[in-house]
Parts: structure tokens; C-alpha cells; sequence
């Protein structure tokens, strides 16, 4: 089912993205998760079959539209490219390159946006760091002027796409504790004392690379800083709504997909003489699949209208992640346990499915920020 | 240089075929251009454009289409591709047949005058292969079918069509304005020359993807509504559907021990032998 704000644009926008989807990711994204990796070759392939653009502007080489056109088309890939790793390693530019969108200087759209949508270069979003993730406000990694210079120490973790990332987006400290001393640097490959410390393992997401990065004495120009020095933690905070319902729609797609494969499975598999679908108890759980998938669908199409429309929601954004996350979770969890012993083996979708949905209520601000998120704006 | 391109909405061809009835039940089907007609607008534009630079000079591709209001939509794609303008000539599918749709166009390459007109080698519903070869018979236009490969001439009087044929490749080369019917091949990196994108150019396998600036802007691009009675035009099929019937279902296949138990069973059960 789509979107309630779907219109006919998006209907053809979604034809695209299938099509992109099923010639260039689905005969391979198996073989790419089991390897942990997809061709850097895609992110071309992607920005010349106007995939990459998808929501930002014209005139920095994007084709246009918002976050629901991102929804959209994001649920098709993921729909019909049938790996979730490769489609969200392709989408890191997505929670990197806004903030360069919104409060970057023309200069610096020019060199760091335009080139990631052309898909020559990759774009990261590092916050994260070993001592701590969700707390932006206490990170650690140090930038101290010098001149036209800073010099950049520290680490940075569980970096999307950050094993080959050409332009890096980094929270660093350039002024004192707490959320006031945080500012943006974009940090570039090659830089040196930046370097790519480890590839990480992870439990699901495969085909999508994870990395620790890490910063000695990196000389990065001032020009580089995003917005205004120690004024980032706003930028940041701002950042979150769009890739917490970026998150929420990609919980919906992967629902979706592992309810259909379910009820595929249910129709073919047979005992005790007929089709899972024959008994009560399978139809029940899919209703129930199908019931949870459809609110959480029209909680995350309403927040992302509100958005999209420029109104501040940070609290719905907030609710609209864990709803879709709780339900995913609950969805694959049954669309394995629909396919039996089938379900654990690594050959199905649905193992797969269940891998990756376990990030959600991690990433991007963990299920318990949400609630804090909620509890504040609710004011209790 | 004015390229015509006659397109068909079809049903969704991966979606599984419904028999209701005794005819095919399309309440719930999805509907898409005929894959062949999305390659003549593919081929279209790769004429008019320079692929390298990704930039066209002059030249205009027109798409018609003759279907319900719902056709608007596979219309649009074509415009979302880069086509310039549409025309949509408002027809119920079971109303027309081969022949009405060649009357209609007619009539249309009569008001547009296109120098080529391009389109599909059939359409992947019917398969039934024929109006663009009768429209060209009743034009009085030279044709090409089963295009694989197209190159239009440097002074753009001419274009030489490469078909596959048993034998191999034959070359066919066809004075303008004349009419060109498109095979898969067509798309493929570098079976359009124009001696403006260079010979070495390859493009993507297939035809463009539409991005969503393509599909905004097609909305902008001008959609003409009219009717088989604004080109003089009235359905009166010659050819009916009489009924569909799904084949029959084949028996199950045997399996036998050895060879002489299936030479038994060729002779005395099947007859072959």
C-alpha cells in the first residue's frame, strides 16, 4: 500500500526506482551482503539513474523534491533491490550531506555536495565515538585552531559508508564541555591523520560498510567548518528529524518485504495436508503483521507530511521511529517464525530481514533517547 | 528534425494474466508503455540529442497515445524521458483496433508532419504487429521494421536501419520522412549514430531512467485531449474478441524404469512412433 501523500509523481518516481532496483541490486544484492560490500561502481550507477538526487536541490545538482519523494522511492529500492545493506550504504549521503544543504556556504555545496549526487565521491556523517553515541553533547573528539587550521584528535564509530568515505561530516569540540562547544568540519580522504581504523562486523546491514575513524593531529581547513563555530548541536538536532523518519520509512519497506515474503512462503508451504495460509493461527499472524505494518505506515506518512511542510515535530518523529521500529522488529520476528527452520538459514530473506531490523531501534538515536525526546516535549 | 511516436499503454507484462468471463480480466492490472514503444522514445530522443555532452539542440519528439484518460500516465513517462509534448486521443482499448489506431495516426502525421516516425515493432498485449506497417502502406511512406541499430545521415535526409535477420545483419536505408519500427536492440550502448553524440559514446544499456526532475517537469509539458472524432476518425472494429480461454492444463509427465518401457509407451499410449 502507499503512502497516503503518494500522487501520481511518486508513482512514477517509484517505477524508476524499481526498475533501477531490479536491474542493478537485486541479481547481486545476496552475493553483496555475504561479502560485506557493494561495488563503489553503484554509487555512479545510482546518480546517473537519478537516484541519488532524490530530494535535494536543482541547483546543486539534486532532481528535486522532499523527504516524502526520499520515502518513496527508498521503499522501492529496498521493495525490489531485496538488500537492505546496499540500499542504506547508498543512502549515507542522505544523513551527511543536509546539513551541508541547509547551513553550508555555496562554496561548500559546490565542493562537497554536487559531487556526492553526481556519485564521484561519498559522503559520511560521523557523531558517534567510542566513549559515546547518544549523548552528542558529551563528545570528545578535540579541534583546536591554528591558525586558518584546525587540528583534529580523536575518534569517531560506527560510521556508515565511512570505509569509503571521500567527504566526512564530523561533530567535533572546538569549544568547551557540553552542547555549546560542538561544531561541523567536513574532513576529507586523504587528509593527513585521517584514517579508516577498522572495518566493522555488525549483525545485520552487511552489504552496508561500517567503520571507526580516527583522527591524529588532522590538519583540516577552517573553510571546512559547516555553520558557526560551537554552533552545531542545533544543526545536529535538526539533522535527526530527517534521518529518524528516513529510518522510520525503511522499517516500513523492510516490514513490507518480509510480510510479503511470508505470505508467499504461507501459500506454498504445506502440512498436515494443506497451505500454511489453510490454517487459522497463520492467517491471524499475518493479519496481525498486516495490522501493525498499516499504523505504522500512517504514522510515519503523517509525521513525514509535517515535515515535508516545514512544521517542527521532533517529539512525532521521535514516536513515528519507535512505532515503525517496534513493528518491524515484530513483523520479521513472525516472517521467520512463518518459515520454520527455514526462516534460520542464511539462504532466506527473511534471516536476513530479521538481521537488519535490529538496528533500527539503535541507530539514529536509540529507542530510549526517543522516549526521552517524547517525555520532554510532552513535558511530564 | 520532428520524430513522431506512436505509444500503447499495455498491462503490467510481469504481472500474471487473469481470465474472467471468457475474456482477460484487467480490473486489477497495472499498466505500463509497451516495453517496445518505450525503446522507440529511447531512440528518439538518442537521435535528436548529443549523449556525450547530455544536451539536444532543436528537434522535437512528439508521443501519441489513443486509450482512456488513465493512459495520461504511461504518456507522462514519455515526457518524463524528455519527449516535448503529447498528444492523447481518447478511445476505450476494446473500441479500436489496428485499423482505427492507423486511421487515427494518419490523420495525425497529416497535421504534424513529422520528417520520421518512430514506434514499437509490436505491442507486447496483442503481439499483433501490424500498424506500423499499414500506416506506413497507407502513407505511402517508405518503412523499416525491427530496427536494431538506426543512423540518421548528416544531412538528416536519410537514416540507415540495421535489422537482424536469419542470414545476419541487412542494411536498409530509407529516405525521410519514413517510418522506423523499433526491436530490443535498439537500446542497447551504441546502436543509435546521429554524428552529433561521438561514435565512441556508449550509453546505458536500456532506456533512460526518468528522474524526478524529468517527472516534475513533465507535468509542465503540454498534454493535447482530443478525440477520433477531431481526426475525422469513427471505431468501427473490424476485428472482435471473441473469447480467451486459457490452454488447456498438460497431463502430468511419466516417469519410466527403462528404455523399452518408454519405446512400449511411445508406440501404444502417445502414437509417436
Amino acid at each position: 500500500m502507499p503512502y497516503l501523500f503518494e500522487t501520481e509523481e511518486h508513482v512514477a518516481l517509484r517505477a524508476q526506482a524499481r526498475r533501477f532496483a531490479e536491474r542493478e541490486i537485486a541479481p547481486h544484492g545476496a552475493t553483496w551482503e555475504e561479502d560485506e560490500e557493494f561495488p563503489a561502481a553503484l554509487y555512479k550507477a545510482a546518480a546517473d539513474a537519478g537516484m541519488a538526487g532524490i530530494g535535494y536541490p536543482e541547483a546543486l545538482g539534486g532532481t528535486g523534491g522532499d523527504l516524502t519523494h526520499v520515502l518513496a522511492s527508498a521503499e522501492e529500492m529496498i521493495l525490489r533491490g531485496r538488500s537492505v545493506g546496499t540500499v542504506v550504504g547508498l543512502g549515507s549521503h542522505f544523513i551527511a550531506l543536509p546539513m551541508i544543504v541547509r547551513f553550508g556556504t555555496p562554496e561548500q555545496q559546490a565542493r562537497f555536495v554536487t559531487p556526492c549526487l553526481a556519485g564521484d565521491k561519498i559522503a559520511a556523517l560521523a557523531v558517534t565515538e567510542p566513549g559515546g553515541g547518544s549523548d552528542v553533547a558529551g563528545l570528545t573528539t578535540r579541534a583546536v585552531r591554528d591558525g586558518d587550521h584546525y587540528v583534529v584528535d580523536g575518534a569517531k564509530t560506527f560510521i556508515t559508508s565511512g570505509c569509503r568515505a571521500d567527504v566526512v561530516v564530523a561533530a567535533v569540540r572546538t569549544g568547551g564541555p557540553g552542547h555549546g562547544g560542538v561544531s561541523i568540519l567536513v574532513i576529507e580522504k586523504g587528509t593527513p591523520g585521517f584514517a579508516v581504523s577498522k572495518k566493522l562486523k555488525k549483525t545485520g546491514w552487511w552489504a552496508s560498510d561500517t567503520a571507526e575513524l580516527s583522527f591524529e593531529g588532522c590538519r583540516v581547513p577552517v573553510a571546512n567548518r559547516i555553520g558557526s563555530e560551537h554552533g552545531a548541536f542545533a544543526m545536529i538536532m535538526a539533522n535527526f528529524a530527517h534521518e529518524r523518519l528516513a529510518l522510520a520509512g525503511q522499517c516500513v519497506a523492510i516490514a513490507e518485504l518480509a510480510y510479503r515474503e511470508a505470505i508467499a512462503y504461507s501459500r506454498e508451504r504445506h502440512a498436515f495436508g494443506k497451505a500454511l495460509t489453510g490454517f487459522q493461527v497463520t492467517r491471524h499472524k499475518l493479519a496481525d503483521m498486516a495490522s501493525r505494518l498499516a499504523a505504522a505506515r500512517a504514522l510515519t506518512g503523517e509525521c513525514t507530511i509535517r515535515v515535508a511542510r516545514g512544521e517542527m515535530v521532533p517529539a512525532l518523529c521521535a514516536m513515528a521511529k519507535n512505532v515503525a521500529t517496534d513493528m518491524c522488529s515484530f513483523v520479521v520476528d513472525q516472517a521467520v517464525q512463518l518459515h520454520g527452520g527455514m526462516g534460520y538459514m542464511r539462504e532466506t530473506l527473511v534471516e536476513r530481514l530479521y538481521r537488519d531490523a535490529r538496528l533500527y531501534p539503535i541507530g539514529g538515536g536509540t529507542r530510549e533517547i526517543m522516549n526521552e525526546i517524547i517525555s520532554k516535549a510532552e513535558g511530564y | 528534425m520532428k520524430i513522431l511516436v506512436p505509444l500503447k499503454r499495455v498491462p503490467d507484462p510481469e504481472l500474471k494474466t487473469k481470465i474472467k468471463d471468457g475474456a482477460i480480466d484487467l480490473s486489477g492490472a497495472s499498466w505500463v508503455v509497451n516495453p517496445f514503444d518505450e525503446y522507440a522514445v529511447e531512440t528518439a530522443l538518442r537521435l535528436l540529442e548529443n549523449g556525450d555532452a547530455g544536451t539536444r539542440e532543436g528537434g522535437e519528439v512528439v508521443v501519441v497515445t489513443i486509450g482512456p484518460s488513465e493512459a495520461a500516465q504511461q504518456v507522462r513517462s514519455a515526457l518524463a524521458m524528455g519527449a516535448d509534448r503529447a498528444i492523447r486521443v481518447d478511445a476505450e482499448d476494446k473500441a479500436i483496433d489496428a485499423l482505427t489506431v492507423v486511421a487515427v495516426l494518419q490523420a495525425i502525421v497529416a497535421e504534424e508532419k513529422p520528417d520520421l516516425i518512430l514506434m514499437g515493432k509490436q505491442a507486447v498485449d496483442g503481439d499483433a504487429n501490424q500498424v506500423g506497417q499499414m500506416l506506413a502502406g497507407k502513407l505511402g511512406l517508405p518503412q523499416a521494421t525491427f530496427a536494431a541499430s538506426i543512423e540518421l545521415a548528416e544531412d538528416k535526409a536519410s537514416v540507415l536501419v540495421g535489422r537482424e535477420v536469419d542470414a545476419g545483419v541487412e542494411y536498409k536505408r530509407i529516405p525521410l520522412p519514413g517510418l522506423v519500427t523499433v526491436d530490443l536492440r535498439i537500446v542497447s550502448p551504441t546502436a543509435v549514430k546521429n554524428h552529433v553524440t561521438p561514435d565512441a559514446f556508449a550509453y546505458g544499456d536500456g532506456p533512460r531512467y526518468a528522474s524526478l526532475k524529468g517527472i516534475m517537469a513533465a507535468k509542465k509539458k503540454p498534454l493535447a485531449d482530443k478525440t477520433l472524432a477531431d481526426y475525422g476518425v469513427t471505431a468501427s472494429p473490424v476485428i472482435a474478441e471473441k473469447g480467451v480461454e486459457l490452454p488447456p492444463a498438460r497431463p502430468p509427465g511419466q516417469k519410466v524404469d527403462d528404455i523399452p518401457t518408454l519405446v512400449q509407451k511411445l508406440v501404444e499410449e502417445a502414437k509417436a512412433l
